[in-house]
């Protein structure tokens, strides 16, 4: 099929598919929506390209958990608190279940972890703005969860089966959390004047970074393109990123905010909203580390690990002298019937 | 409280089913009642709030997930008992526990101190929910159908932290060196707040105790499960039963360690600088 898929065929990955059929069937398996799944042999390429964003999206839930879980002791009511633990909690549950998923692929979760807390791999970068206000955990399950279910939807029919898979069930959690954020704003939006300006303050300062989630336009996107060929990718970010527009400016009307964006305006021709130009110089920055909190982000879940470290070594020192007794017994119930052998 | 129909006590599971049934069958906690509920949700919010400042701080993913969960469910108790408690005197959930202060607060002390590292805070769940599983078991036969109602979903829940707590335990019993030193200091640390748990002390301003027989149950009356129970799981991990006095107590008297002040201004102080306001 797609020329692009033919590019990749590096000589090493002939290697283990000397006589190419392999790829004939990883390129039917793809033509026909057909899933991919862990035994199936694919392009070192692809296994790599997957590997990288499974992770990245497990990471960004356990760096996630951060900027919520600032509220928890807080929370202004104890329903509020209740929902904002079972909410973090579910981010933990998804780190853990997409790392299995990446895990299908190879490389093992250690790895993946201590990249993460050695600054080496990439979350998403929303998770290093910073969450000043109670407000902000409204905005964070409007926007960011709200942005994160446009660009995941699409995931649950990704080529790879662990990873669609994976997402069908993340997806459901997450129309929760969108939910009880729009909950969230609009029960400040009902409240006090206070109540009022605390939510539209975030919504202001959430807007744009939730918008750039979706990555950089199309044609700055190098990448893109070959995910999409390899259908694990299923829309473009442009296209994702209007889909998410078109979606809030009636929830917006609906909590009565206004969304920070002079040029956002209904356009009859197209039958979608246009919208302004984003601060992708913001983004850069960001993403370079320069953001409001990317070191307290990193540092925070390395303290923690390296703070449980003599927990997980009584962990796995409990289990290897488990190991040994169990081994121990086993041997003596082997010897038994040995000893009978012998005896008879 | 008899005014309870039997459909309350399979309803009374959810704080909003509580108030649901006190409101469509008219009949919230007597004061003494509502006393008795008030110390037992005080115990289980101020234990919730704890173990919620773990939670991105464990040793690992699944530690975050268990403890959050832990704390999900002593939340969940806490809620169902101030309701409860909240409809004696038309107050709800949040206005007793956002809007007393520390001397108004009747939680036991043990509750209240600090996570300390991992140990500690597995040495205190482990004293706590093996006193909240001869509670919850005890209460769940109590004449006054909420209370019974909400202990026993609590019930089904204490066994598993029960159990959480004691795997880890053992690990740490049995481990390495270090972390059979800091399990058996958090023991020694937490063991001087067990003799409060078991204290009949009387509920404020009602020292005849009389009027909730059969459907409070007597602190001291579950010291022996207790005592059947814990001492022999730290032996079996290897550790000592620890042998220091106990504490003063009177916690359920409003007489609190130094830790629950800071624990209540980090809790209330949002919902304090916004008073009146629904979230």
């Amino acid at each position: 099929m797609a020329d692009p898929l033919r590019q990749l065929h590096a000589a090493h990955e002939l290697d283990d598919d000397p006589d190419g059929s392999g790829q004939r069937r990883f390129d039917e398996l793809i033509a026909t929506d057909s899933r991919i799944e862990p035994s199936d042999w694919m392009p070192a390429a692809y296994r790599k390209t997957l590997v990288r964003q499974i992770s990245q999206h497990a990471n960004s839930e356990i760096i996630g958990m951060q900027p919520e879980g600032n509220w928890i002791t807080r929370a202004p009511s104890l329903k509020r608190k209740a929902i904002l633990m079972a909410k973090v909690q579910d981010e933990a549950g998804h780190g853990l279940y997409l790392y299995s998923a990446a895990q299908t692929l190879g490389t093992d979760r250690d790895t993946m972890f201590e990249n993460l807390i050695t600054g080496k791999a990439k979350y998403s970068s929303i998770f290093n703005y910073t969450t000043p206000t109670w407000a902000d955990m409204g905005s964070i399950g409007w926007l960011v969860d709200g942005a994160a279910i446009c660009n995941q939807v699409p995931l649950c029919r990704a080529s790879y089966g662990p990873y669609g898979r994976a997402m069908v069930r993340i997806c459901k959690e997450e129309s929760f959390h969108q939910r009880q954020g729009f909950e969230i704003l609009l029960e400040l939006m009902r409240g006090t004047p206070a109540q009022q300006q605390m939510a539209q303050e975030s919504v202001n300062r959430w807007y744009a970074p939730a918008l750039m989630m979706f990555g950089p336009p199309d044609a700055d996107s190098p990448n893109s393109q070959q995910s999409m060929a390899w259908k694990i990718k299923r829309f473009s970010n442009d296209e994702l990123r209007q889909r998410f527009v078109d979606m809030l400016v009636p929830q917006a009307e609906i909590l009565g905010v206004t969304l920070p964006d002079p040029d956002l305006k209904w356009n009859e021709e197209r039958g979608h909203y246009d919208f302004g130009e984003l601060d992708w110089a913001e983004f850069t920055e960001v993403l370079a580390g320069r953001g409001p909190a990317n070191a307290i982000r990193v540092s925070r879940r390395r303290t923690a690990h390296e703070n449980g470290e003599w927990v997980r070594a009584a962990a796995r020192a409990y289990a290897d002298k488990q190991s040994a007794d169990g081994q121990s017994a086993d041997r003596q119930t082997n010897q038994a019937p040995a000893h009978e052998w012998m005896a008879s | 409280m008899s005014g309870h129909s039997n459909r309350a006590i399979s309803t009374a599971l959810t704080p909003e089913s509580i108030r649901q049934t006190i409101t469509e069958t008219d009949a919230g906690a007597d004061d003494a009642v509502a006393r008795y509920a008030l110390g037992l949700g005080d115990d289980a919010l101020v234990l919730a709030q704890r173990l919620g400042e773990w939670v991105t701080n464990a040793p690992e993913l699944e530690e975050d997930v268990a403890l959050a969960n832990i704390g999900l469910d002593l939340l969940g108790h806490a809620r169902s008992l101030l309701t409860y408690a909240g409809s004696a005197w038309g107050q709800s959930e949040d206005d007793l526990a956002y809007f007393r202060d520390e001397a108004q607060f009747t939680n036991r002390q043990l509750f209240e101190q600090p996570n300390g590292d991992f140990a500690q805070t597995i040495a205190r769940q482990l004293i706590a929910s093996a006193y909240f599983i001869g509670l919850y078991r005890e209460l769940s036969a109590s004449a006054d159908p909420l209370l019974a109602g909400i202990a026993a979903k609590a019930l089904k829940e204490v066994d598993y932290h029960l159990d959480h707590s004691e795997q880890w335990l053992l690990r740490l019993g049995h481990g390495t060196a270090e972390s059979h030193r800091r399990m058996q200091r958090g023991l020694d640390a937490m063991w001087v707040f067990v003799d409060e748990l078991f204290t009949d002390d009387a509920i404020p301003g009602d020292e005849d105790a009389a009027p909730l027989a059969g459907i409070a149950v007597a602190p001291s009356s579950l010291r022996a499960g207790f005592d059947a129970l814990v001492p022999r799981l730290i032996t079996q991990a290897g550790l000592t039963v620890p042998t220091a006095p106990s504490a003063r107590g009177g916690g359920r008297q409003g007489s609190h360690t130094e830790y629950l002040g800071p624990i209540l201004a980090e809790m209330q102080v949002l919902a304090r600088a916004h008073p009146g306001a629904s979230w």
